[in-house]
């Protein structure tokens, strides 16, 4: 019987069946399922590794080892991950290499909208696109198959609505894979100068094989119909296109580089006119520009943003579907906020208060750049916020940066921030780092970490110490503070501001969603007491309600964290019957 | 047998448990042997913000996604949500709305003012608006938790799928131990006209 999957899921399931026994990720949305899915099967070995580039080339050890392995990351994880994949492009694999990459295009849940599509381009590595659940499957026992066959690691891109969209898959029997024997080869793996030029003559000579397997495989194929419109496209925009266009000849690429040269010049040559249809950049349009055939492409459709059979249909068949609201109400937005209990909040009360410039990183604790905290003042990458941390005191002085701290989390701190934090050491810094130790990766849904003390896989194991870690690196002042003793934790980030030397503060307290944290339960609001002041309202709080005539706190929304109640000067806010208040 | 796709959007406010009711919808959709796509976003907007999920089945789908005008039923935990998504109902379609408010930060921080009247506007424009107190009808069942199965129930009495079918797809979605509570609250929904 088919099942109902989602994208990620089903890349799991390929794992399984193509007989992977190493899987590798960094948690990054829309990637993170991949690898949760493939920790349920016991015959897999899975790590969440501290950072992209880490995960791949423990696969790539893996695979140079004998073994299938597989790495996810989502799209800017790629980035983190570039150093090890343009090299392993060269030597290529013993046992078969797969790297899922994951694109969001609308930006759902990330920081920019690159297109991964470039760096098989740029790396010389060979990129499947599928386009459902039941494809994702398939292309990764594909993937493992031209891997080994030509010698390569294989990039498989899924997007947001793939890798989040569940979809019917016929499962199949897993292969039973041998490990490949280790043979010490250091032509192939040692990439000096000497080997690594001639590894690159067998990486174009690849190529080469690759664009004629381009044109043969399955992977890509002609679906015929009105030959009027002839449509070029690939993975989610297959989708869309098949919607927007009912009746026109469709080339759907599932192997998006190299790109099928001999294919598509035969289809052009049996169509009237000829569209591309893609996501993001023009990948495939210029490629087939350059081999001379005329196509309609981003001259009409946005290189910015998700697309939908809508937007296909307005801008390149010029049928808008017309809508009139009825109702003219204002629809306020409604952001992402901190959860109710959440730890976060109690450090933003305090940097508020004391107005520092707060160089941001990337986790649940960027929501703190919105209102009503908007205390972060940047976000760039992960642990970029300890380095421009340090690059903001030493551009504008010592005197700036006693008004100043990073913020980062303990994930992230792992992923990318110490490197930054030992420069800060030797480079003479005199920065303040908080470290937000919530006890797990958040924002993406509870992974485990480095800092947790467990593995993927939920077996205890050893946990890094941030205070003997930070010590080590060179940092003498390291205080644990509670970021819902808010009082203590305003002294501490004072003291630690001002002192002349580098000092790391880790705000301790778990996240308020983990299932061992249990609060009180819902507080309210006593009238008798309550003032009306409002200053409960600047914690921020989702579940404290102004109600014009007097504030209520949401019952369904309070968990009872009490961080409120430490700012109300009135004793107002409290549980039911506690009357020692 | 339904002759086109059957298109139902999910929509709320993250974290209010709208992933359970669209794997209900999935596996119904199996059970009656159609083409079945959900759409889902994880991450980001789960934080309390607005949250949407598309379910398409029929004989063959493409796109996961639902465009504006093409929805034949939305679901919506919440009010707020319901007015916010409401373009994407088609002419003769229904709305299942929660009565539940839940404010957005804008409204908490007085940047802006929660509408009023949104469920006396959605009735007046749209002839096959339902709306009910769901949280109030799923905590009588025994558990507030089961607004999902409230809705669903609402839901199931308007598609021309069996109400046994529904039953046996909760049956095998809902954890046993809540099974009860749930096919309560299900049956509840199914009896709101
Ligand atoms: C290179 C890269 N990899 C992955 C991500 C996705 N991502 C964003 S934040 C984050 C982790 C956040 O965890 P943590 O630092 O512990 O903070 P929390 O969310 O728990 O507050 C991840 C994995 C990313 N943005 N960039």
């Amino acid at each position: 019987m088919k099942k109902l999957m989602l994208g990620n899921e089903a890349v799991a399931r390929g794992a399984y069946e193509a007989g992977v026994t190493v899987a590798t990720a960094y948690p990054g949305t829309p990637s993170t399922e991949i690898t949760e899915n493939i920790a349920k099967y016991d015959e897999i070995y899975s790590e969440w590794s501290p950072n992209e580039k880490v995960a791949l080339e423990v696969a790539v050890g893996s695979s140079i080892a004998g073994a299938r392995a597989i790495c996810s990351m989502k799209h800017v994880g790629l980035n983190v991950a570039a150093d090890p994949l343009f090299t392993a492009s060269y030597t290529g694999v013993n046992g078969g290499l797969v790297i899922m990459v994951a694109d969001d295009p609308g930006m759902h849940s990330s920081q920019n909208e690159q297109d991964s599509r470039f760096y098989a381009r740029s790396s010389k590595v060979p990129m499947l696109e599928p386009a459902d659940s039941q494809e994702c499957k398939d292309y990764v026992k594909e993937a493992f198959e031209i891997s080994e066959t030509y010698d390569c690691p294989v990039i498989v891109r899924l997007s947001t609505r793939i890798a989040h969209s569940q979809s019917l898959v016929q499962t199949g029997e897993k292969v039973e894979y041998k490990l490949k024997d280790y043979c010490k080869n250091f032509g192939k793996y040692v990439m000096m100068p000497a080997m690594a030029k001639l590894r690159h003559i067998e990486v174009e000579k690849r190529m080469a094989a690759l664009r004629e397997y381009s044109n043969n495989s399955y992977l890509n194929k002609i679906e015929w119909g009105n030959k009027d419109i002839g449509i070029i496209t690939s993975g989610i925009s297959y989708q869309y296109a098949r919607e927007a266009f009912k009746d026109a000849s469709f080339l759907k690429i599932g192997m998006v580089y190299p790109l099928p040269e001999k294919l598509i010049s035969d289809f052009a040559a049996e169509v009237k006119e000829l569209y591309v249809v893609e996501e993001l950049e023009p990948f495939i349009e210029n490629q087939i520009r350059k081999m001379g055939i005329k196509v309609i492409g981003k001259d009409l459709l946005p290189v910015i943003g998700e697309l939908s059979a809508a937007i296909i249909k307005e801008k390149m068949l010029n049928t808008k579907t017309e809508i009139n609201r009825k109702i003219d109400l204002n629809v306020p937005v409604r952001p992402p906020v901190m959860c109710p209990g959440c730890p976060h909040r109690g450090m933003y009360y305090v940097l508020k208060k004391l107005k520092l410039t707060v160089s941001g990183d990337i986790g649940c604790y960027t929501l703190g750049a919105l209102p009503p905290t908007e205390s972060m003042d940047t976000c760039i990458c992960m642990g970029a916020s300890i380095s421009a941390a340090h690059g903001m005191e030493k551009a504008r002085g010592r005197e700036f940066g006693k008004k100043t701290v990073a913020v980062i989390g303990d994930s992230t701190f792992i992923h990318s921030g110490i490197t930054g934090l030992i420069d800060i050491v030797y480079n003479k810094g005199c920065s303040t780092v908080i470290i937000l130790d919530n006890s797990i990766t958040g924002m993406t849904g509870h992974q485990h970490n480095p800092t947790t003390g467990y593995t993927i896989k939920g077996e205890p194991t050893r946990q890094v110490d941030l205070v003997k870690l930070a010590n080590a690196v060179g940092i003498d002042r390291v205080r644990v503070a509670d970021p819902f003793d808010i009082k203590e934790f305003e002294k501490v980030v004072r003291e630690e501001t001002q002192v002349d030397e580098p000092s790391v503060i880790i705000s301790q307290r778990p996240c308020a969603l983990l299932k061992y944290v249990k609060y009180e339960g819902a507080l309210t609001i006593k009238s008798d007491k309550c003032k009306k002041c409002k200053l409960c309202m600047s914690v921020g709080c989702p579940a404290i309600v102004d109600l014009g005539d007097r504030i209520e706190i949401n019952e369904d929304l309070c968990v009872g964290c009490r961080l409120c109640t430490k700012v109300c000067n009135f004793g107002a806010i409290g549980k039911d019957g506690d009357d020692n208040e | 047998m339904i002759m086109n796709n059957l298109n139902i959007m999910i929509v709320g406010v993250g974290g209010q448990g709208t992933l359970l009711a669209s794997r209900i919808l999935g596996t119904v959709g199996i059970k009656k042997s159609y083409d079945v796509k959900v759409s889902e976003v994880h991450g980001m907007s789960q934080r309390g913000g607005s949250v949407v999920t598309y379910v398409k089945m029929g004989e063959k789908v493409y796109s996961p996604l639902i465009e504006k005008g093409e929805a034949d039923i939305i679901m919506a935990f919440e009010q707020l949500e319901a007015l916010r998504w409401i373009d994407y109902l088609k002419d003769n379609g229904n709305l299942i709305t929660n009565e539940q408010k839940i404010n957005p930060m804008p409204v908490i921080t007085g940047k802006a003012e929660y509408p009023k009247g949104i469920i006396e506007k959605l009735k007046e424009n749209y002839k096959g608006t339902v709306s009910l107190d769901a949280l109030n009808i799923a905590k009588q069942c025994g558990n507030t938790k089961a607004v999902n199965l409230v809705l669903i129930g609402v839901l199931a009495k308007r598609t021309d799928i069996e109400k046994e079918v529904w039953l046996e797809a909760i049956k095998e979605t809902v954890p046993a131990k809540f099974l009860d509570v749930n096919i309560k609250a299900f049956e509840a929904g199914y009896e709101v006209s």
